[in-house]
């Protein structure tokens, strides 16, 4: 009975139970700081079961449809409505699961990570508040097939992160830092309701299927086109809009960081349902691809070489957060520059884009885990200054092992999980282009040295006098370092199955837009 | 021309907007200019729904049957209440920007370029 109820109203409870969780928890947080504690979890153990529930959906019956407000939850054109999807609508196929797995396990993680970590904070309980409306953000705008609705939920993605951001003031360094991701995402915002407005007059319709069904790619189109792609690579911290993310990785507070990734890689997420299922084989889809290919190589190789010179250890990882960004708009862009031809598509596109795509889950896991031990090590010594810190190895055994995995990882060391991405996008790149491929692996190079580096000037040499009192992370910290770094080794052992369950069907969902279109309007 | 003047004045508006945020150099101005921009696109949208002779779509004791679609109108609404919280979080920024370093001069804000 209450099992057919969650089953059927699966992907609006995924948005709703943090939702909801988060406006009640500075209530809940009057009774006692354990009570917070255990509702905090609660809700978002909840929410990484109601994800399970929706991904199992999504791979065992298809693309999901869920319609606000219809009798049935399968019925999205309703009978008098002249063929029009009226209603409010979330479609989830599996590129969509995809990033519900990869929002689930790191909001789980990194919750688990702050309910130890931010522990000696104040303020909790508006903290907590926004962190679930981010997860609750980040969860609808992977579900929605609603173009506005995508702008409701981008806006409060950076209202929350605005908000995390700032949390620790920091004598104001930390405000700066937000008001700076929150000036760039606001106009970002505007940008893609500006373009909302266009497709709109243009077509009478806001979702997404029924303005993919109707599309005629007129220069109106085309300007539409530009303003969502401006506004959501802005979003995701590519390379000329790259500025605000090594201001904000930097200064949040780590597990806010780690949740930030999530976030911006959501906005990447729309980027490609709204290039590929809006506009796919347009006349413009080669120009745009090679557009994605060129600011990803310009995002990967300023990214590292501004990473280099880095002291601040944060900092260093957020500049290589821009680099990796451009893997995955690198692989995909590949793919999206040769989808109008079937042959080259099978050599190599479909695999290009297979591996942008696993980039994706395999940099939330990676990126997630390295900025968690970083903020183990803030935690712990009290400061960032790469030229401070030296001889943990000898205290943080735990938390330098996690490092090691996270930092091979980033590097596209095998047996890890960013090897096995990064050469799919080597091989499928190379018979694309050679030049392109080339970059990708030199950039690879220049990652790992900055990470061994990182990894020498904070683990290795002899134990400093200053940092004797300093202790192991406290376990909760470490169980969720662990989590991560179970993801990351797993994905590395196991890429060939991981692609054909997981990566496969979510390429595939991203180039099939009929089926997209058909899942909504009805096989039209 | 006429009908059309809306549309200009979104143009103006953009431009006006645009040019606040990047050639501004005092904080609050170009909180302005954001929300110039918002008020640009709200326009729009609201020029987009407009029909003329089409009333509200109230059956009840409706004058006539050539009413418009209300989806304009509630974007405008839910576009204007994110605009108000937008504007709050940001001041409330400026706020303790202007607390911390005692300037809203962008160009004095730099605690953070390396």
């Amino acid at each position: 009975m209450i099992s057919d109820f969650i089953w059927a109203n699966s992907p609006i409870l995924l948005v709703a139970i943090p939702l909801i969780g988060a406006f009640i928890c500075p209530l809940i947080g009057k009774v006692s700081t354990d009570v917070r504690r255990a509702w905090v979890m609660g809700i978002v153990t909840l929410t990484t079961a109601i994800a399970a529930i929706v991904v199992y959906r999504v791979y065992t019956e298809g693309i999901v449809t869920y319609v606000f407000g219809a009798a049935a939850s399968g019925m999205t054109v309703p009978m008098d409505s002249g063929g029009i999807p009226i209603r409010i609508i979330f479609t989830i196929d599996p590129m969509g699961a995809l990033m519900e797995i990869i929002t689930a396990v790191v909001g789980f993680s990194v919750i688990f990570y702050s309910l130890s970590a931010d522990a000696r904070r104040s303020g909790l309980e508006q903290y907590y508040t926004l962190f679930l409306l981010l997860i609750a953000s980040v969860m609808g705008m992977v579900s929605t097939g609603d173009l506005f609705n995508f702008f409701v939920f981008i806006e409060i993605s950076s209202m929350a992160c605005a908000g995390l951001i700032a949390y620790r003031i920091e004598r104001g360094r930390a405000v700066e830092a937000a008001i700076k991701y929150f000036i760039i995402s606001t106009v970002a915002a505007i940008f893609l309701l500006f373009a909302i407005a266009i497709l709109y007059g243009e077509y009478n319709a806001l979702n997404i299927a029924m303005i993919a069904s109707r599309m005629q790619f007129t220069p109106l189109d085309k300007v539409a086109l530009v303003l969502i792609v401006v506004a959501l690579l802005a979003k995701c911290g590519a390379v000329p809009m790259h500025f605000w993310t090594p201001d904000s990785y930097g200064l949040a507070p780590s597990a806010v960081t780690a949740m930030l990734v999530v976030a911006s890689q959501a906005s990447l997420y729309g980027l490609f349902r709204f290039v590929f299922t809006m506009y796919n084989l347009t006349f413009t889809a080669g120009m745009m691809g090679w557009t994605l290919i060129i600011i990803g190589v310009l995002s990967m190789v300023i990214g590292v070489t501004m990473a280099i010179p880095q002291k601040d250890v944060k900092r260093l990882m957020a500049f290589h957060a821009v680099s990796q960004t451009g893997y995955m708009l690198l692989g995909v862009g590949v793919g999206l520059a040769v989808l109008g031809n079937a042959s080259l598509m099978d050599q190599f596109g479909r695999m290009a884009m297979e591996g942008g795509i696993f980039h994706i889950i395999n940099h939330a896991m990676y990126k997630g885990l390295l900025f968690l031990t970083a903020g183990a090590i803030i935690y712990r010594v009290g400061t960032r200054d790469l030229n401070k810190l030296g001889g943990l190895g000898h205290q943080m055994k735990w938390t330098m092992v996690f490092f090691i995995i996270g930092a091979l990882a980033i590097a596209g060391v095998p047996p890890l999980n960013g090897f096995a991405s990064k050469l799919m996008i080597y091989e499928s790149v190379y018979l694309f282009n050679p030049l392109l491929s080339i970059i990708a692996m030199v950039v690879s190079i220049l990652t790992l040295a900055s990470f061994v580096k990182v990894f020498h000037s904070i683990f290795m040499g002899p134990q400093r006098p200053e940092f004797s009192e300093v202790k192991e992370a406290p376990r909760p910290m470490l169980i969720a370092m662990g989590i991560l770094a179970f993801v990351v080794i797993l994905f590395g052992l196991i890429p060939v199955q991981v692609v054909s369950t997981l990566i496969s069907p979510a390429a595939h969902a991203l180039i099939d837009r009929a089926g997209y279109i058909a899942a909504v309007l009805g096989g039209v | 021309m006429f009908l059309n003047l809306p549309y200009v004045t979104v143009v103006l508006l953009t431009c006006l907007g645009i040019a606040a945020i990047l050639f501004k150099r005092n904080l609050l101005k170009i909180l302005l200019g954001i929300n110039i921009l918002e008020s640009a696109v709200n326009l729009l949208i609201i020029a987009i729904g407009y029909r003329e002779g089409g009333v509200a779509p109230i059956y009840t004791l409706a004058p006539s049957t050539n009413m418009v679609l209300p989806t304009p109108q509630a974007l405008v609404l839910t576009s204007i209440v994110i605009g108000v919280a937008t504007s709050a979080l940001l001041l409330s920024f400026s706020i303790i920007i202007y607390r911390k370093y005692g300037t809203v001069n962008v160009n004095l804000i730099r605690e953070l370029r390396e």
